[in-house]
């Protein structure tokens, strides 16, 4: 496959754009993309320059665009339910609304979290302590749960008894932390 | 403390004080951004909200305090004077963005400017630790205290698989920046630095110039920072720039003792040519001020000029700029006219040094 921006080198980059809510395949060259987001590198503020980038990688190019829009158009692009920002909005942007959209646009922010992040696309550092104390919580819940059904399997009733006392207050505990912290 | 305090003690820790390897590093900074989970970001959010978020902030401070820290001042955009937003931003305690498009914008400040959070600019909260020197984990240590407070009272939108989440992708996960300034001027003179920044690109590191336009570094100060945020650890990402950092240091000092070797005599002229100008001008434009800065600058580290201090170059970068050089006149100046009070408030400051050093004597 050759690259579409100078269709002279084969393409080594690809992703999926959409416009006006339909997907398109873009394929790049490494030349290409790595022109489009020099920009992007020299820069300080990231906002403004990661529009270019986005811009330049998601350029919306006339031909892929319909002849005809139907009026039921709108409807189909993806918006989140939270702050209503739109795919095509995020990349005018180049930021998003409120912390649910990283939900709503999940599939199309991959291929842009891995240009961004050196092929990362999922987190590895600091964790909030509040949820981390949950997620300790909710393995102990799971682990006593399993054991629960041993017990009862081998009917040893009076052990089991004192686990679902112990899963209860567990529950109890994790709840209270929940509420605790809204 | 008042927000004169903060102005008129115009000279910051991070630009007097000395740290380690501060004949090459000037300074260090980590940046944390964090958004409260319930409210939408700065891109989108209410002016209801926003005012709630400073509600919250202000709440924070007057119930609880980080002792460690001293004291913090809160100073809101709306009720700050264009020239005081202006001094703080050349001081690199806000941004400008925080300056000039956040009108709901905020600041916390620490007395000895150490210290500075950053309310609704293109986050909720940015948390920014700028130390004096190359002290990148005594920087990420204060940034996480700042932050494990802050995360007590506050829920912070987290996302188990994508971390930290940010208004912009490119800080999503850690959301940390972790960033060295330096002065490079070894670097230059031996023509290194073109080949070295794709290098140093290629690692997923940005290398900037902080004063000036486009690629000009105006008295060759470069700043060093992580652009990856996602996928690594905070120490990782803050080990990789150290490992970086390290090597521009001896490469900057080996270009060093090159030029002591191969031109001496060149050198020294330099030095002492730009040490006669600052001293002696009458009108100065900022760029020759910077360039003349720098060599005085190298001059001391590399021994040329004795019995004066490091922290000028740091000092006077800053203190010249328009924001300052206004706040000193007192008013509103023309280009021209900042031009003679440039030259006045370095000639004036260079004499510091020589009474300081006839009253040693
Ligand atoms: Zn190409
Ligand atoms: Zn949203």
């Amino acid at each position: 496959m050759i690259c579409q921006e100078c269709n002279q080198r084969p393409a080594a980059l690809h992703f999926t754009k959409i416009v006006n809510g339909e997907k398109t395949e873009v394929n790049l060259c490494e030349v290409c993309a790595q022109e489009k987001s020099e920009m992007f590198m020299f820069s300080g503020q990231s906002g403004f320059n990661f529009n270019n980038l986005l811009a330049g990688l998601l350029k919306i190019d006339p031909s892929f665009q319909k002849p005809s829009q139907s009026p039921f158009q709108q409807e189909e692009v993806l918006h989140c339910g939270h702050c209503s920002m739109t795919f095509p909005q995020f990349l005018k942007l180049g930021k998003f609304g409120c912390a649910h959209c990283y939900e709503t646009f999940k599939d199309q922010l991959q291929p842009v979290l891995r240009r961004l992040h050196g092929g990362n696309f999922s987190h590895n550092g600091k964790i909030p302590k509040r949820i981390g104390g949950d997620l300790h919580l909710r393995k102990q819940i799971d682990e006593l749960k399993v054991s629960l059904q041993e017990c009862i399997q081998h009917e040893e009733f009076e052990k089991a008894a004192k686990i679902r006392d112990e899963i209860r207050s567990m529950e109890r505990k994790l709840a209270g932390n929940v509420e605790g912290g809204k | 403390m008042s927000l004169e305090h903060f102005l008129h003690q115009a000279v910051s820790s991070w630009m007097s004080e000395e740290g380690p390897d501060s004949d090459i590093v000037l300074s260090t900074r980590i940046r944390l951004a964090r958004n409260f989970e319930q409210y939408k970001f700065p891109t989108l959010f209410s002016h209801e909200e926003a005012k709630k978020i400073i509600a919250e902030m202000e709440q924070l401070l007057k119930t609880t305090s980080l002792q460690k820290f001293g004291p913090m001042e809160l100073l809101k955009i709306d009720e700050m004077q264009p020239l005081q937003k202006r001094v703080l931003v050349e001081k690199h305690l806000i941004s400008p963005h925080l300056a000039e498009d956040s009108p709901d914008g905020a600041v916390l400040l620490t007395e000895n400017e150490e210290i500075s959070i950053m309310i609704n600019e293109e986050d909720h909260i940015r948390i920014q630790c700028l130390f004096p020197g190359l002290q990148l984990s005594n920087a990420l240590q204060a940034a996480n205290e700042i932050d494990d407070w802050l995360e007590s009272h506050i829920q912070f939108a987290f996302d188990e698989k994508y971390g930290y989440l940010t208004s912009c992708p490119t800080n999503v996960g850690t959301g940390i920046r972790a960033s060295v300034m330096m002065h490079l001027p070894g670097l230059i003179l031996t023509q290194q630095m073109n080949r070295i920044i794709p290098a140093i690109n290629q690692l997923g590191l940005v290398v900037r110039g902080i004063y000036g336009e486009g690629s000009e570094a105006l008295g060759n100060i470069f700043q060093i920072s992580n652009q990856i945020t996602l996928g690594k650890s905070e120490e990782d990402i803050c080990r990789d720039l150290m490992g970086v950092v390290s090597q521009l240091i001896s490469q900057e000092r080996s270009a060093r003792e090159a030029l002591r070797k191969t031109s001496n005599i060149q050198l020294e002229d330099r030095v002492f040519r730009s040490l006669g100008v600052l001293t002696n001008s009458r009108i100065i434009e900022s760029k020759e001020a910077a360039r003349c800065l720098s060599d005085v600058r190298l001059g001391i580290d590399m021994g040329y000029i004795v019995q004066m201090s490091k922290n000028i170059l740091n000092e006077l970068m800053i203190l010249t700029q328009p924001g300052f050089l206004q706040q000193y006149a007192g008013g509103q100046l023309r280009p021209h006219e900042r031009d003679i009070r440039r030259a006045a408030l370095i000639r004036e400051r260079l004499k510091m040094e020589s009474e300081k050093i006839k009253g040693e004597e």
